[in-house]
This record gives C-alpha cells, sequence and structure tokens, in this order.
C-alpha cells in the first residue's frame, strides 16, 4: 500500500514537472542556444532582413507596399505575432500570421497568392515575429475563437498514424527524456518561423508540425487547413507567457 | 532557396584603432547543393557551391577561400584582419552556376 502511494506520489511529481512551461530553446544542445542568441550568426536573420525589404516594396494592382498602410513594422507590428492564432472579423474564422499576411497580399495590395512556405511569405513572417521578439504569448480562446481552440485540444489529444500517438504522448508525458539523438521538448511554438537545421531553410510551425504527422505516420493536414490553425492555436494557449522567440534556431 | 542567390550580411567593427585586430563576420544565403540530393521529383539537383570567395580591404586581397561540398548551407564565416587605415572590407563570391554576391562595409581607422 505504502508502495503503491510511492508510485502514485511520484507520477503526480513528474506531471506536475511536465506541466511547467519551458521553451523549445531549452531542450536544443549549446551550439544552437548559442546561434539563436546571436543575431549576426542566426542564419534565420537572413529571412527576416530580406522581409524588411519586401515591407517597402510596393506590389500588385494597388501598387502599395505594407509600410504604406502599417507605417514603420517596429511599431505597428510590435505585439502582433504573440496575439496570434486570433479571431479575424473580416476573414471570419481564425487566423495565423501567414493568413493574415496573405490576406492583406490578395486583398490590399491586389497581387497573387503567397503560396505557403515560399520564401516571400517566410521572409515577412520573419520580419513581423521579429517585432514581438521577447513579448509573452497571450491569445484568445473565448468566444468566436472556442470552437476551434476545442478543435486543437482535440488533436492535440487523438492518436492517430500507424504509431498510434497523439502529440502529448510524446511532448508532456516524454518531455524532456531522448528519443534517437534529440531530446523530446514539450512542444512550444516559442521559435517559429524557425531556421531548422535539418532543413538547412527558414521553416514555418505549420511545416514543423506537418513533420510530426509524418513522424507518427499518419496523413498530413494540408498548409492552411483548419487542423493546423486549430492546433496552433491550442498551443499558443499551452505555451502562455512564454517570450516568443521567433526567428529563432531548432535542431 | 535560391530565389535570389548572391543575399549576404557583413559585419565590421565601424571604428577602431590602427593596428588593432578586427574580427570581420560574413553569412551568406546560398543553398550549397552538394549534387546528391534530389528533389521531390526523383530529378537529381545539380551541384552548386560557392566555389570562390575573396575579401579585400581597400583592394587590397586579405583573404582567399576555396570552398567544397562539406559546407553547410547559408555559410557563416569569421576571420581577423588588422585595421591598418579608412576604407572599406569588400568581400565578393560566386558559385559554380556563376552567379555573383557582393557586400561590403566601411570601417574608419583612427591614431
Amino acid at each position: 500500500m505504502r508502495r503503491l502511494a510511492a508510485i502514485a506520489l511520484a507520477l503526480l511529481a513528474t506531471v506536475a514537472v511536465a506541466q511547467a512551461p519551458r521553451s523549445g530553446l531549452e531542450f536544443q544542445s549549446e551550439d544552437i542556444r548559442r546561434l539563436q542568441a546571436d543575431d549576426f550568426a542566426n542564419p534565420a536573420m537572413l529571412w527576416a532582413e530580406r522581409g524588411a525589404a519586401a515591407w517597402q516594396q510596393r506590389r500588385g494592382t494597388a501598387n502599395k507596399s505594407c509600410a504604406d498602410c502599417h507605417g514603420t513594422a517596429e511599431q505597428s507590428m510590435r505585439g502582433v505575432a504573440a496575439r496570434l492564432p486570433a479571431w479575424d472579423t473580416r476573414l471570419m474564422s481564425v487566423s495565423t500570421l501567414d493568413q493574415r499576411i496573405n490576406a492583406c497580399t490578395v486583398r490590399e495590395q491586389g497581387a497573387a497568392e503567397l503560396p505557403p512556405e515560399s520564401e516571400a511569405a517566410l521572409a515577412l513572417q520573419a520580419y513581423v515575429a521579429l517585432q514581438s521578439r521577447g513579448m509573452p504569448l497571450r491569445v484568445a480562446v473565448d468566444g468566436p475563437a472556442q470552437t476551434m481552440f476545442d478543435l486543437g485540444r482535440e488533436l492535440y489529444r487523438t492518436r492517430i498514424g500507424q504509431m498510434n500517438l497523439a502529440c502529448m504522448h510524446c511532448h508532456e508525458q516524454q518531455a524532456g527524456k531522448t528519443l534517437l539523438a534529440e531530446r523530446i521538448s514539450q512542444g512550444q511554438p516559442t521559435a517559429w518561423p524557425a531556421y531548422r537545421m535539418e532543413w538547412q531553410a527558414l521553416g514555418s510551425i505549420e511545416r514543423r508540425l506537418r513533420a510530426c504527422f509524418l513522424g507518427v505516420r499518419a496523413e498530413m493536414p494540408a498548409y492552411r487547413s483548419a487542423d493546423l490553425v486549430a492546433l496552433q492555436l491550442f498551443l499558443a494557449w499551452r505555451a502562455q507567457g512564454l517570450a516568443l522567440e521567433a526567428p529563432g534556431v531548432r535542431r | 532557396m535560391s530565389e535570389a542567390p548572391g543575399i549576404g550580411r557583413i559585419r565590421v567593427p565601424p571604428r577602431a584603432r590602427r593596428g588593432e585586430v578586427v574580427e570581420i563576420r560574413l553569412l551568406i544565403q546560398h543553398p550549397m547543393e552538394n549534387g546528391f540530393r534530389r528533389d521531390p521529383l526523383g530529378r537529381a539537383v545539380a551541384k552548386n557551391i560557392i566555389h570562390r570567395l575573396v575579401a579585400r580591404y581597400d583592394g587590397r586581397e586579405i583573404l582567399r577561400a576555396e570552398l567544397g561540398s562539406g559546407i553547410a548551407a547559408n555559410p557563416y564565416f569569421a576571420f581577423f584582419t588588422r585595421a591598418t587605415a579608412s576604407g572599406r572590407i569588400e568581400i565578393d563570391w560566386e558559385d559554380e552556376a556563376g552567379v555573383r554576391g557582393s557586400v561590403s562595409a566601411p570601417i574608419e581607422v583612427s591614431g
């Protein structure tokens, strides 16, 4: 009986430790952390720099630049990425930073859609996200966003794929343990878009999530699909209070 | 990755004392294709690496590098030189597709 109680206590302790949110950076090796901390050597900053140029560039039939409406990004975009995904009254849905940039490009600039994971889309995402660096994630999950939030939480807990695993089985119950040569993180979305060593390029959280679907041998949801948006909303809520590090570096 | 090759960032200390050793840092956005990869349709991706990189200080060559396919995408370089006179540090490079890129930054030397 006493032994059972000890085991139960130990289990409780593990759960309690696992639930304190920690940035994915803490699960990375020393060299990755050093690379992210150095704004010059951080390769993700190449994209942010390109995004800064794209911000000023006039495009589309309207011949407008981002700056024509939004002014300087340092002021107008401060904090924006930390609040997303959020309900969008014009799109009448929960939308991500990527979707909002894309909607602006099509609707306001009259330009062609930015394909998901294209250099142009990632560069602007990186530049806009950079303006919220260091700010705590804080997303609204009530009101009209509630349905998406519930879907995200549901997906996070649902077993999928041939491996029959849900997100929480690795990123909550096994976080901190070693999987092959990697330490399993808590799956906190603070660094995205991030430069991932495996890709040797900048990628969005959607690309990273799709990689997880592939990892458990499940069907990958399409870019900008409701499932991925819902997961992003749930993950951002779960990471509440953690500081945004974008554009970060990950293994 | 290769929509706009030749993009790079350079960092040179803006001011230095004469004779001081300064660090020059360079980051280039380049795929550094090693020729062993295949695209999603299974076609071989042609080898394309930056094979030549030259740094000049006021026109005088201070560093020349011949790079190989063992260097990762988006290569980062750091090297040192002695500040002799005010001028520009210019770095240019060329990849195997013949695309060239260059960056430069001024340095002001006092004393």
